[in-house]
């Protein structure tokens, strides 16, 4: 009887040493998972998510809070990559979380008025201009996030759809769906 | 010599822990949708049966002896544990997205039949020292083995024609029943 | 007896070269109007540099190269440039792109132009002229030659000579083998000296007796030393560049490697032709040998002014009623082209008119029956059915690690496959969503860069505002522990303030008296109007104040 808990209480004593000072030698600093989601994550910075950002929300899913499902801009791809990143299952998108066409801003000059209110929303700077000059937006910088578009005061800003040409054309997929006959 | 590659050959092959003996299946039905995992678990699997098997040797014949053997399958299941915390511990530090990737199956190993089990066969089968650590490392290569075959054949069946009643659980367990069938061929292999 | 390899897999369909080999090369009649497309290259397309209406001579520049990778533009012909638009062009997408319309005088007037000898020019000024010549490489890759023909880092032992043509219906290089033998060996000797390469293989497929035995006899009377022609056995595709790099060399060119990693490099019969022109006679790339074959009256080759519309050009060989549709290119590898009013560019090396009869319609894709047929005739060695699984179910990962990138598109699968599946148009769209991911996810690469310097930014101008704040803050405390501000006396300080006040105000009052208006004298009479409308409007607003006040 003695003996018996001896060992086991032996046992548990030796593993218990192992496992502490495991713990402390293998502790991870941080959480380089976050840095991971962070990369599948579109940074269009948008924020309609619901988090001020791309990096918030991968803080967010890293801690389990946040569904994978809130990135419209990342489509439905980026739910897969995300899902497969995680393990978690795929999830398609909720009510008026779908993703739109992609577009970027633009800035109609004759009704700009120098503000500099869409300036300091841009998230990626993609705005050029200074107080009372023209404004204008880099369009190859613009991630198309709309986040310029509520500070403007005289509503300025449209967003432009990105129109397909001989530089960005695709090949379509080469499946024709069969229609049941009438 | 010949006997430690005999025991190699008949756990990997003739005995394999998962097609033949159908132990361990919750990691193999649970990981296998992708290579990466499937591989990952092989290595952690592997690294818990050989020590597991090692440290269960050392236990059962110095410190049980014949009068504590009820304690047998008690401290075995105490040594797992301490041995798949620790590599839960190793694998996110090295690779945190692994650590995602296997999620609940990484600490499971503790209550994997196939990491008891082999220990408990190695008692059964009164192993030597050398012959215990054989066996488990032996049954861990035949487990990633097998595995990683699955997994390859799951990311294929993700794309294939399956019919939709088929599709997904469904159409994995009749393959894995499949290549439990096609191990039968290895019956006999070993005198 | 040189020996010679085989490449993996390869298929044997029926050539029909012999109907367009009947006649000598035709040169093909100036069309009513060319369309030049600025973008015939691979790069950076050519920026125009003539205006809408402006006369051009033959041969000059219209369009300039931009960027380390492009080339030049030139008029095919004097005329009048009617529009710089977008056209419709020969692409797959049936997408127009930046075209200069040019309407010939007729004329047919050179500009001038001379040519230099290669062996007293420096290498690059070689190069130079070749891009200013727009000399591209004519197999139908049409990447600059400019930069093929530099040596970069690799020597290059052996050049290769691409005069394989094994695509069924293409004669064009086998036409201009026969004629022109004696040029395509000296620019093959001016390209292996650019190279500073050893030795020179010119790989012709033996349904070619003709052109191996002109380029034979021009070989033997110009007694080049270093060139040797060498007969490789007909296959589809032996004309690819990794394959004939196979089968002349036994190299084997790997995945994801250059040519020139393994000291070889390849370049078309007629690339050396047109460079040898360009550098011996000053004379641009303005034309090119295009066969035109399939369902016309007589099938031949033509050397083409670059611009063409394909309905005149096709129209010069006898178009028949019943051709539905035009094929830029051969049957395995064209493009179909969207409209017949498209030019003919530095890429076209065929145009075969189609029938109902020739290319009967595609007949519809069955169920993959996982023969493996597919994987037999591969020459890139690829896994032609996985790579169908996975572009089907749109599995990019797996698709690129299957090595994707090195499908040459040659067809040889589809060919073979018994359920008629299209796989090159499975793999075309898995490649090309790859690369628009690609492309999406390095702009978000740049988004989040710039979205964090922009964090960065504001934090450190908060950083220095702060850091301003606390500096004035601290010299307003040293200033004040100095002198006191508050004198004993308040009431010296109010008479002392109210003197300073009066003061000031003084001097305004003094300035606002001293001060006239300036550019009083010598107004013009607009401007003496203006003043005058200014202010009589500025009269009857004071009346409406002050009557508006009143009325109040």
């Amino acid at each position: 009887m003695i003996s018996a808990l001896f060992v086991m209480i032996g046992i548990a004593l030796f593993l218990g040493a192992v496992l502490g000072f495991s713990a402390i030698k293998f502790k991870v600093q941080g959480n380089p998972l976050i840095d991971k989601i962070d990369a599948v994550l579109p940074q269009t910075q948008c924020g309609q998510c619901g988090y001020p950002g791309c990096k918030p929300y991968a803080t967010a899913i890293a801690a389990g809070e946040a569904e994978i499902n809130k990135c419209p801009p990342g489509g439905e791809e980026g739910i897969h990559k995300l899902a497969d990143l995680l393990g978690r299952e795929f999830i398609p998108f909720g009510e008026g979380a779908a993703p739109k066409a992609k577009s970027v801003a633009f800035i109609d000059e004759n009704t700009c008025i120098g503000c500099t209110l869409c300036i300091q929303a841009c998230p990626v700077d993609a705005i050029v201009g200074a107080a009372k000059q023209m404004h204008t937006i880099v369009s190859l910088e613009c991630t198309g996030c709309e986040l310029c578009i509520a500070p403007c005061p005289v509503d300025c800003i449209s967003m432009l759809p990105i129109q397909e040409d001989i530089t960005n054309w695709k090949w379509r997929y080469p499946v024709i769906p069969i229609q049941a006959a009438a | 010599m010949t006997e430690y590659l005999l025991i190699i050959v008949s756990t990997v092959f003739v005995n394999n822990i998962v097609m033949v003996k159908i132990l361990g299946l919750c990691p193999f039905m649970g990981v296998s949708k992708k290579l990466e995992a499937a591989v990952g678990m092989g290595a952690a699997t592997t690294f818990v049966l050989t020590l597991g098997s090692g440290a269960s040797y050392l236990i059962q014949h110095y410190l049980l002896g014949s009068d504590l053997a009820y304690l047998t399958t008690l401290s075995f299941i105490v040594v797992i544990a301490g041995i798949v915390q620790f590599t839960e511990m190793a694998v996110q530090k090295t690779s945190p997205a692994l650590y995602q990737v296997l999620g609940i199956y990484l600490p499971l190993i503790t209550t994997n039949c196939a990491v008891l089990g082999i220990p408990l066969l190695n008692v059964q089968a009164k192993h030597n020292f050398m012959e215990s650590l054989l066996f488990g490392f032996g049954g861990a290569i035949g487990f990633t083995m097998v595995m990683i075959m699955f997994a390859g054949i799951r990311e294929r069946l993700e794309g294939a024609d399956v019919p939709g009643i088929f599709k997904g659980s469904a159409i994995a367990m009749v393959t894995a029943g499949l290549m439990s069938l096609s191990f039968m061929g290895f019956s006999g292999l070993v005198k | 007896m040189r020996q010679i390899f085989k490449f993996h897999g390869g298929v044997h369909p029926p050539t029909h070269k012999i109907e367009s080999t009947i006649t000598p090369i035709a040169q093909a009649k100036l069309p009513s109007k060319l369309i030049i497309p600025l973008h015939q290259h691979v790069g950076v397309r050519a920026k125009p540099i003539v205006q809408v209406g402006e006369h051009v001579l033959k041969g000059q520049i219209i369009g300039r190269a931009e960027g380390h990778i492009s080339s030049t533009v030139h008029a095919t012909t004097s005329g009048t440039v009617s529009a710089i638009d977008l056209q419709l062009v020969a692409h797959h997408s049936g997408l127009p792109d930046l075209c200069i319309t040019l309407i010939p005088d007729g004329k047919d007037e050179w500009i001038a132009h001379s040519g230099v000898d290669y062996k007293q020019t420096t290498h690059t000024e070689l190069r130079h002229l070749l891009r200013q010549a727009g000399v591209v490489g004519l197999g139908g890759a049409v990447f600059p030659s400019d930069i093929k023909a530099y040596r970069h880092k690799h020597t290059i032992n052996t050049l290769i000579l691409n005069g394989a043509e094994c695509e069924p219906y293409i004669t064009c290089d086998d036409v201009l083998m026969r004629e022109r033998a004696t040029d395509i060996l000296r620019g093959a000797e001016l390209l292996r000296e650019l190279l500073y390469a050893k030795e020179v293989l010119v790989g012709i497929e033996d349904n070619k007796p003709e052109a191996i035995a002109a380029m034979q006899q021009a070989l033997q009377d110009e007694q080049h030393g270093h060139i040797e022609v060498i007969t490789v056995p007909t296959l589809y595709p032996s004309g690819g560049a990794k394959q004939l790099i196979r089968i002349l060399t036994g190299i084997e060119v790997a995945a994801g490697v250059r040519s020139t990693e393994k000291h070889v490099q390849c370049f078309n019969v007629a690339t050396a032709y047109s460079a040898w022109r360009a550098i011996t006679f000053g004379e641009p790339l303005l034309s090119r040998i295009v066969t035109v074959t399939g369902n016309v009256e007589h099938a031949q080759n033509f050397e083409v002014p670059l611009g063409t519309p394909i309905d005149e050009l096709v129209a010069q060989a006898g178009s028949k009623p019943d051709t539905e549709r035009h094929i830029m290119g051969g049957p395995m590898m064209g493009v179909d082209l969207p409209s017949d009013s498209v030019a003919v560019t530095k890429a076209t090396n065929c145009i075969i008119a189609a029938s109902p009869a020739l290319f009967p319609p595609p007949q519809l894709e069955l169920p993959c029956i996982r023969c493996t047929r597919c994987a037999d005739v591969c020459p890139a060695e690829l896994q032609p059915q996985d790579l169908y699984w996975f572009s089907k179910s749109k599995n990019f990962g797996k698709a690129e690690d299957f090595h994707l990138f090195d499908c040459i598109e040659c067809g040889a699968c589809a060919y073979v496959c018994p359920s008629h599946i299209p796989l090159v148009q499975y793999y075309r769209f898995a490649k090309s969503e790859i690369t628009a991911r690609e492309r999406e996810s390095r702009a978000a690469e740049i988004a989040r860069e710039r979205h964090e310097y922009r964090q960065f930014r504001i934090e450190r101008e908060k950083q220095e505002k702060a850091e301003k704040l606390a500096q004035k803050e601290k010299a307003a405390m040293a200033a004040k522990t100095a002198t006191p501000i508050v004198s004993e006396n308040p009431d010296e300080e109010d008479a002392k303030n109210q003197l300073r006040i009066e003061a000031a105000l003084a001097r305004a009052k003094e300035q606002a008296a001293t001060n006239k208006p300036k550019n009083t004298e010598e107004l013009t009479e607009q401007q003496q109007a203006e003043i005058a409308e200014i202010d009589a409007r500025r009269a009857k607003a004071h009346q409406i104040a002050t009557s508006e006040d009143k009325a109040e």
